[in-house]
């Protein structure tokens, strides 16, 4: 109970974020919650905001753990790319369903081990070692479908990216059970501490038993896992592998999940439901200003605009400020809990 | 022989071996005219990015650039279409406001306390929507003085020609060499990069350096905007999509440390001809498909990044044994 009171405390924040921004969509475009069910499945600009957003919501649970570590996996967009690429080249070959998702899982997998295997065994910093496949995942991923969109037409494979389970959307489904199984699964053991504990200070960590080197790769790995996710969906939603652009800039947008979802940049305490939080606002925000008629040419102005309000939010020279001025209040609460 | 030169003389080991291949196959790459294009190819990304190198080395990261030099061509397209300006003074005012968007970035880098990163990469979406919002089409330059422009170059003997815009990648360069050398600035961006905190206390005025660092950053940015619409005649607010990491690429290859407080601006240009090169024989080739000049620049990428980590760590090495 006192835990879920935190996680509520930790999450206002967030919450009240999405509740504006949908409040505001809501006032330009009232139709915003309507639902309705079709062919058993649930239609509406609700559910068309997890739906689309499932990709970065993908992404930031895995740029969640590697940033609380302190780094940060800029390869994740070309990763998707790669990983759509195998899947598609796989299908198109005939492999059945299951070989065709080992496959593209793998590659995730092993991409997120190489830039693992930099950062913690080369002790590369972690911008410049993703930053390695970022380059060149684009043109390894033209390599596999040799810089043609490659399409195929296997239903199973389709089935991830547009297919429905329960009223819903494949990929909400998917971001929403992977995301809460890896938050609980983090949470409910020592790793979320350990990661954690890595974050702040990696050479204490590693003096004091950590295995630093094992759990950097497995974050990384995790990344690779969620951009191979995310490659799927991508790529099932449109039948086709595009090299060029699936995943393009979504590290971006990734990271800028996690950011708004109040985890810093500088490593330490994180939240992977926040993040997740944090990805709905983005995509509502995208839906919103699509919905509204707003021109798109605005999408990035108002993108940058919340960026900054974050930024001045979580600022430590703010927090210090905010400190100073809320100090007596504060005082005064800790001198009761002292006096309980 | 210092170690610090390491790096730039294996930097530019390289650009001669692979230079010597290419003209090796195909020896019409030896011609002046080739080498007068690589300078003029690329001397949008060599201006972007020796401001990429001062940000770099002081520890820094710039994700801006590439929205700032579409920016710089669609504000410049649309100002001379709708209005009477001289191109020159067109150029003033862009540089202007690239430079203060540079130097604001600066500022709440060093007042706010927060990483680069981040809030280059608002930088990075701001400008980009600006020049969305500027227009979204592809606007052709058809101002007479561009036309002047274009017909200033040096001629080379063998029929090479150093245009405007590739004298100028040179000439900034050369100043960037200067300033990183021989002034003060430069001196203090280098020690910003060492550690802020130790060059605070050296008395190294942090706030300022940074502002000025990020400006600069902006201003070559925006320098590198100019060059672009002068190189394509056109304003177009899509083009330029991730030019930054082509800069940061070229500022690794060219053998600046990432971490920061070591490297050479000069070695940042050999950096941008080995790019320009894989191009080039990429496109001699005719057969290999372009996708390898981003998995060869990769690969670079990443052996750079091992050489310098194997020298930190022999050097290391020696001086717990000195």
């Amino acid at each position: 109970m006192d835990s879920a009171k935190r996680l509520g405390r930790r999450l206002l924040p967030q919450f009240i974020a999405l509740a504006l921004i949908l409040m505001l969509i809501w006032m330009v475009f009232p139709a915003f919650f309507s639902l309705a069910i079709q062919n058993g499945r649930l239609y509406g600009s609700l559910i068309d905001v997890l739906n689309r957003g499932a990709p970065v919501a993908l992404l930031a649970v895995g740029m969640t753990v590697v940033i609380a570590t302190k780094g940060i996996d800029l390869s994740v967009g070309a990763v998707m790319a790669i990983c759509g690429a195998v899947a598609a080249a796989s299908s198109v070959r005939g492999d059945p369903l299951v070989l065709t998702l080992v496959l593209a899982i793998g590659t995730g997998l092993l991409c997120g081990l190489w830039n693992g295997f930099l950062v913690s065994v080369l002790n590369i910093q972690p911008i410049i070692a993703t930053l390695v496949l970022m380059v060149a995942g684009r043109g390894i991923a033209q390599l596999v479908t040799e810089g043609a969109i490659l399409t195929f037409n296997d239903p199973g494979l389709i089935f991830i990216g547009s297919g429905a389970f329960a009223a819903l959307p494949m990929p909400v489904i998917i971001w929403f059970v992977f995301g809460i199984a890896v938050a609980v699964l983090v949470r409910r053991t020592a790793l979320s501490l350990l990661i954690e504990s890595i974050g702040i200070n990696r050479r204490a960590s590693t003096l004091s038993g950590i295995r630093t080197p094992v759990l950097l790769m497995a974050a990384y790995m995790l990344s690779g896992l969620c951009a191979a996710l995310a490659g799927l969906i991508v790529t099932a939603d449109i039948r086709g592998a595009d090299a060029n652009n699936a995943g393009l800039w979504l590290e971006l947008d990734a990271i800028l999940a996690v950011v708004v979802g109040g985890t810093s940049l500088l490593g330490g305490r994180f939240s992977i439901i926040a993040s997740l939080v944090g990805a709905m606002i983005i995509q509502a925000v995208n839906t919103g200003i699509l919905l509204s008629g707003f021109p798109p040419e605005f999408n990035l102005i108002i993108k940058a605009a919340i960026i900054v309000i974050i930024l001045v939010i979580q600022s430590p020279k703010i927090e210090t400020a905010m400190t100073f001025f809320t100090a007596r209040t504060k005082g005064v609460d800790k001198a009761e809990q002292q006096t309980r | 022989m210092n170690q610090k030169y390491l790096p730039l003389i294996a930097t530019l080991v390289i650009f001669v071996l692979a230079y010597a291949v290419c003209a090796f196959q195909y020896p019409n790459m030896l011609s002046t005219r080739v080498a007068g294009n690589l300078l003029t190819d690329n001397a949008f990304l060599g201006i972007a990015a020796v401001g990429m190198t001062f940000v770099i080395l002081s520890g820094g990261i710039d994700l801006s650039i590439g929205s700032v030099i579409a920016f710089t061509g669609i504000f410049l397209a649309v100002m001379l279409q709708n209005t009477s300006i001289h191109p020159l003074a067109a150029f003033v005012l862009a540089l202007a406001i690239t430079t203060a968007f540079g130097a604001i970035m600066g500022a709440i880098i060093h007042y706010l306390e927060m990483p680069a990163f981040i809030v280059t990469l608002a930088g990075m979406f701001l400008a980009r929507g600006m020049a969305f919002v500027i227009s979204i089409d592809s606007i052709p330059i058809k101002h007479p003085f561009y036309a002047t422009l274009k017909t200033f170059y040096y001629k080379l003997p063998g029929g090479g020609r150093i245009s405007l815009i590739g004298g100028l990648m040179l000439f900034v360069f050369a100043v960037g060499i200067l300033i990183a050398h021989r002034t003060r600035f430069g001196t203090n961006v280098y020690a910003l990069g060492g550690g802020a905190q130790t060059s605070a206390l050296m008395g190294v005025p942090v706030g300022r350096t940074t502002i000025m660092i990020y400006g600069l950053s902006g201003f070559l940015a925006g320098l590198s905007g100019i060059v672009y619409s002068l190189y394509t005649s056109a304003g177009y607010s899509l083009a330029t999509v991730g030019v930054e990491l082509d800069a940061i690429a070229a500022v690794v290859i060219g053998g600046t440390l990432l971490t920061g407080g070591a490297g050479f601006v000069g070695g940042t240009l050999v950096g941008v001809l080995i790019q320009g090169l894989i191009q080039t024989y990429i496109t001699f080739d005719g057969s290999l498909s372009s996708w390898w000049t981003k998995i060869l620049i990769g690969a670079l990428l990443f052996a750079f990044i091992l050489m310098q980590k194997g020298i930190l760590f022999v050097s290391r090495h020696r001086r717990t044994h000195a």
